[in-house]
């Protein structure tokens, strides 16, 4: 006997009731902000889409990356650096709790630089970058092949060098969303997949959130819907100039472990396979079609910086819609006309998922977002509040 | 530098439904290019018919034989056939010519790019997963693969042999090798008893079939020269790094059989991997509990232009395939204007009257050898994923955890992202996750498959023809 | 585990291929895969996996489940089932994930 769809309840969930917070979405930045909510609040919801949702999630390289981050914006440099710093307590308190090893490996990382010009540019940029005043202070160095050729052995005759910094590390992006939903499970956080978030009302001081299978109703909502975002935001006063980006990564078939240094475009995993990255096209929500031309050029970069790779195998290759917002800066913010309903989106889940939810979380928690958080508002945009 | 040709029609896959396609569009003027992985045309069904070493025809019978007579008419068609070549993109074309292909592929190591007008996939089946445990163990193979080795290689089982399943195929590759004398010990069927009782209504079909004659004989000659265990469950393939033994119920008792080989089988399901990662739609068949492409009666796919034919479209058997490939054709000369409807229609009266011929009696046989629930959804810590190892009690665990898909569920366990890219897993994983929920498979879905539908190597892919909007997305200052 | 039809017949007619498999000399005919010559050997297992070390060998024959990956002429990865038996190939079994060559 099968059960229609909207009778399914998996997992049961524990709380009936008011939660003190919903969380909608279940990709990385719903997960981190959930998992930090629950080590402050005690009932906790996180709602989730279906298997065929956009979920950028996927498309994710795993970096931690600190390197370039910020040119515009220093507070993102700042909060980015201040994520990276909050990551080790994350990664060990995510084993301790659930027996998963997301693998942080925060040793320093490379941005491959493969002609003169690109060489000159990056120069500019990277001095530009730490210029720009309230950014965080990082050590970085242009490091000449040589350089590279020591942590990387086997790069190509194509590279000229590198920008370094020790900031920068990588992650198992899949392992640490599964350790966090692991997590919900001993934690007691109500993850309910197949449960989409419709209309939501506020009345009494508390949010009514319709889904497919009845209200959910929370003291605090936190939409982490990614590119769903912007029409929840609708609802609770908030616009939110976002849009899609198709970011397409090729991944390579496992091999020995010999990139120990990551480099922002080639990295390989804990367990043996590699990742090559990632485009940003202009996309529209047409995530199906895996462009050739995009794939051949992340191929030729990645064959340019470390040749041996050229009979390694193509196993296969993603494209993911991810977040873009209109300056390409996170967007977190309370809503003024809904207070409680806060809104978080960015492009750099994994990077930031400590900082959400170890600083951003707390923040929720206590239901404000304090004012140094003011440049991440929407109001950078000079958009009118409903 | 990267060869890039181009033609009219590309066919994919050099089995009946491929061959037949080709011969049709070609000499009806389209200018046709047929690719085939294997070094000889024949696809599976009919393997190395051109080059067996097994030339006694009584020993691989007559149906295989008849696959013989789909190459000379190939050859003389003008089509332009190219053995050893892997697909493994097809991309719409946006550029000069909007509608079209531009289908990547590869021989010996070498990428190449091929524009095609219009495109017929005819990539045939897969034998279903069959997930007991042990079945990863070396010694276990699939009935297919034993009779691959006897039809390329002239190689027969010579030690203790268990046959398992259920399916024609099954007892097809039994009585061949009770034809070339090899030996096989015992041969255990799944199918669940009562099987018969619910075919039945569908007999009257069986008994017009054109199968009817031939798999009675079959059958009693198989009957006859091996030792049948029915109504077999809890099978497992057992061993320490080889296989030694193979285990089973039966009849209320549990069974062990020493065994140096197994051959497993329990049907074949529609290649899928290059019609999903082209985003063609695909439909839920119950009897076969698999997916198909949607296709219409010409063959047509949910993405213009491109149509499929054969076993690849939905299960159907050689002969079939044959004839779809031919009705394809048609369809792709008229659409290309080479042949007017009239001609088309008339051309098509035959292949469809021996198309509906061919099939008759295909109800009775899926019924009677649908595969039994137990071994479609396993559980415990029998293999799922071959490529990453992940056992049916981790998936099972996992949906637990609140993941109710397959896509995610690759996400957490990484099932479905080896060089198999699904084909031994996917529909094992669906079922499971179904079986969890209550749901339906139907409900639940497949992974989402992308290119490349093969791997290829790095230096493969590098070499593809870059443009000025991939070059900017990919080399830019990131925030 | 597995004999030819015309053993013993003497109904020959098939040119000899001799490759090498782990250094040791392996004689089969023209036309076989590799595959198809380990099966012809006795030798079932042609690889340990990355993930856990596990023994496989060739499953489908089809080129579909890249279980029978060995190394041929130094290069890795290469499936068994879907290569040609060519004179003086050197076939090698395969531990683990392939490396990346230095």
């Amino acid at each position: 006997m099968t059960k229609k769809m909207d009778e399914i309840e998996v997992p049961e969930p524990r709380h009936k009731g008011i939660y003190d917070a919903a969380v909608i979405g279940g990709g990385l930045v719903g997960s981190a902000i959930a998992y930090g909510l629950r080590r402050h609040l005690d009932r906790v919801t996180v709602l989730d889409e279906g298997d065929s949702a956009y979920r950028a999630s996927r498309g994710n390289f795993g970096l931690v990356w600190v390197q370039s981050k910020g040119m515009g914006m220093p507070r993102y440099g700042v909060w980015t650096m201040a994520s990276a710093g909050h990551w080790p307590a994350l990664a060990a308190e995510l084993l301790d709790k659930t027996g998963v090893d997301v693998h942080l490996e925060q040793r320093g990382g490379l941005h491959i630089l493969l002609s003169d010009d690109e060489v000159r540019d990056r120069v500019k940029f990277m001095t530009g970058l730490l210029a720009q005043p309230g950014m965080s202070s990082y050590e970085w160095k242009l490091l000449d092949r040589n350089e590279v050729a020591d942590l990387v052995p086997g790069i190509g005759p194509d590279v000229r060098g590198a920008t370094w910094t020790p900031a920068d590390g990588i992650v198992n992006p899949l392992k640490l969303l599964r350790a966090l939903h692991i997590a919900f499970a001993r934690d007691g956080v109500d993850y309910r997949p197949r449960q989409p978030a419709g209309e939501i009302v506020h009345a009494g001081g508390v949010f009514q959130i319709a889904t497919p299978r009845g209200t959910v109703r929370a003291q605090r909502i936190v939409l982490a819907a990614g590119l769903g975002n912007p029409e929840l935001g609708g609802k609770v006063g908030l616009t939110l100039p976002i849009r899609p980006q198709r970011g397409q990564i090729v991944a390579l078939e496992r091999t020995r472990r010999v990139l120990e240094t990551p480099i922002a475009t080639l990295r390989q995993m804990d367990e043996g396979s590699w990742l090559i990255g990632d485009s940003q096209e202009e996309a529209g929500y047409a995530d199906q079609q895996t462009g050739l031309p995009v794939l051949a050029t992340l191929a030729d970069r990645a064959l340019r910086t470390l040749p041996a790779l050229r009979e390694v195998r193509v196993v296969r290759s993603w494209a993911a819609l991810r977040i873009m917002s209109q300056d390409g800066f996170p967007i977190y913010q309370q809503s003024e006309a809904f207070p409680g309903a806060f809104v978080a989106t960015c492009h750099s889940g994994v990077t930031l998922a400590a900082a959400h939810a170890l600083e951003l979380a707390p923040m929720i928690a206590a239901g404000e977002l304090p004012g140094d958080m003011a440049p991440f508002s929407t109001r950078r945009f000079h958009v009118q509040e409903t | 530098m990267i060869s890039m040709e181009q033609c009219d029609l590309l066919v994919v896959g050099a089995g009946p439904a491929g061959m037949a396609a080709a011969t049709v569009a070609a000499t009806l003027g389209v200018d046709t290019v047929l690719l085939d992985e294997q070094p000889g045309p024949g696809g599976q069904i009919y393997r190395s018919v051109t080059t067996t070493p097994v030339t006694n025809k009584r020993i691989l019978g007559e149906d295989y034989w008849h696959g013989a007579t789909l190459v000379e008419p190939l050859r003389q068609s003008g089509a332009r056939y190219e053995p050893g070549a892997t697909v493994w993109a097809v991309s719409q074309k946006t550029a000069a010519d909007p509608s079209g292909f531009e289908v990547a592929y590869s021989v010996g190591g070498e990428a190449r790019i091929l524009q095609a007008r219009q495109l017929l996939l005819a990539t045939g089946a897969q034998e279903r997963p069959v997930p007991v445990p042990g079945w990863t163990l070396p010694g276990v193979i699939t009935a297919g693969a034993g009779q691959i080795l006897l039809k390329s290689s002239g190689l027969v089982p010579s030690g203790r042999m268990v046959l398992a399943g259920c399916g024609p195929l099954l007892y097809l590759v039994a009585w061949q090798y009770l034809n070339a004398g090899a030996r096989i010990d015992a041969l255990l069927e799944t199918t669940p008893s009562g099987r018969l009782a619910q075919a039945m209504p569908h007999a009257w079909g069986f008994l017009r079939s054109p199968y009817l004659a031939k798999g009675l004989r079959l059958m009693r000659a198989v009957k006859a020269g091996v030792r049948i265990a029915r109504g077999v469950t809890a099978l497992e393939a057992r061993g320490d790094g080889q296989l030694d033994s193979v285990r089973y119920e039966a009849g209320g008792a549990s069974h062990t059989l020493a065994a140096d080989l197994l051959m497993l089988h329990q049907g074949v399901v529609p290649n899928v991997n290059l019609s999903r990662a082209m985003g063609m739609e695909h439909v839920w068949n119950e009897r076969l509990d698999c997916w198909e492409p949607a296709v219409d009666a010409w063959g047509a796919s949910s993405v213009p232009g491109a149509g499929i034919a054969g076993d690849g479209a939905g299960i159907a058997g050689a002969l079939a395939a044959e004839h779809r490939g031919r009705l394809a054709a048609l369809q792709v000369a008229h659409s290309l204007g080479r042949i007017d409807t009239a001609r088309r229609d008339r051309g098509a009266a035959g292949p469809r009257q021996a198309l509906a011929r061919a099939v008759r009696g295909r109800e009775f046989f899926d019924i009677l050898y649908r595969a039994p629930k137990e071994f479609l959804r396993p559980a415990g810590d029998t293999i799922v994923c071959r490529c990453e190892e992940v056992t049916a009690g981790q998936v099972r665990e996992t949906v637990k955890l609140g993941c109710t898909g397959p896509n995610q569920m690759k996400s957490f366990l990484r099932c479905g992202m080896g060089p198999c890219q699904g084909r031994f897993c996917g529909l094992t994983v669906s079922e499971i996750i179904a079986d969890e929920l209550g749901k339906h498979p139907r409900e639940v879905g497949y992974y989402r498959l992308r290119f490349p539908t093969k791997p290829l190597t790095l230096g493969e892919l590098a070499s593809l023809p870059q443009t000025d909007e991939s070059i900017g997305a990919v080399v830019r200052l990131k925030k | 585990m597995f004999k030819r039809l015309d053993e013993g017949t003497g109904e020959a007619g098939h040119a000899t291929v001799q490759i090498t498999v782990n250094d040791a000399v392996v004689a089969c005919r023209q036309g076989d895969s590799v595959a198809a010559a380990l099966f012809a050997q006795g030798i079932s297992a042609c690889r340990d996996t990355a993930v856990s070390q596990a023994p496989r060998g060739p499953f489908c024959m089809m080129g579909i489940c890249y279980d029978c990956l060995v190394t041929i002429d130094g290069k890795p990865n290469q499936q068994a089932c879907m290569t040609l038996a060519r004179d003086g190939m050197a076939v090698r079994r395969q531990h683990g994930a392939r490396e990346v060559p230095a």
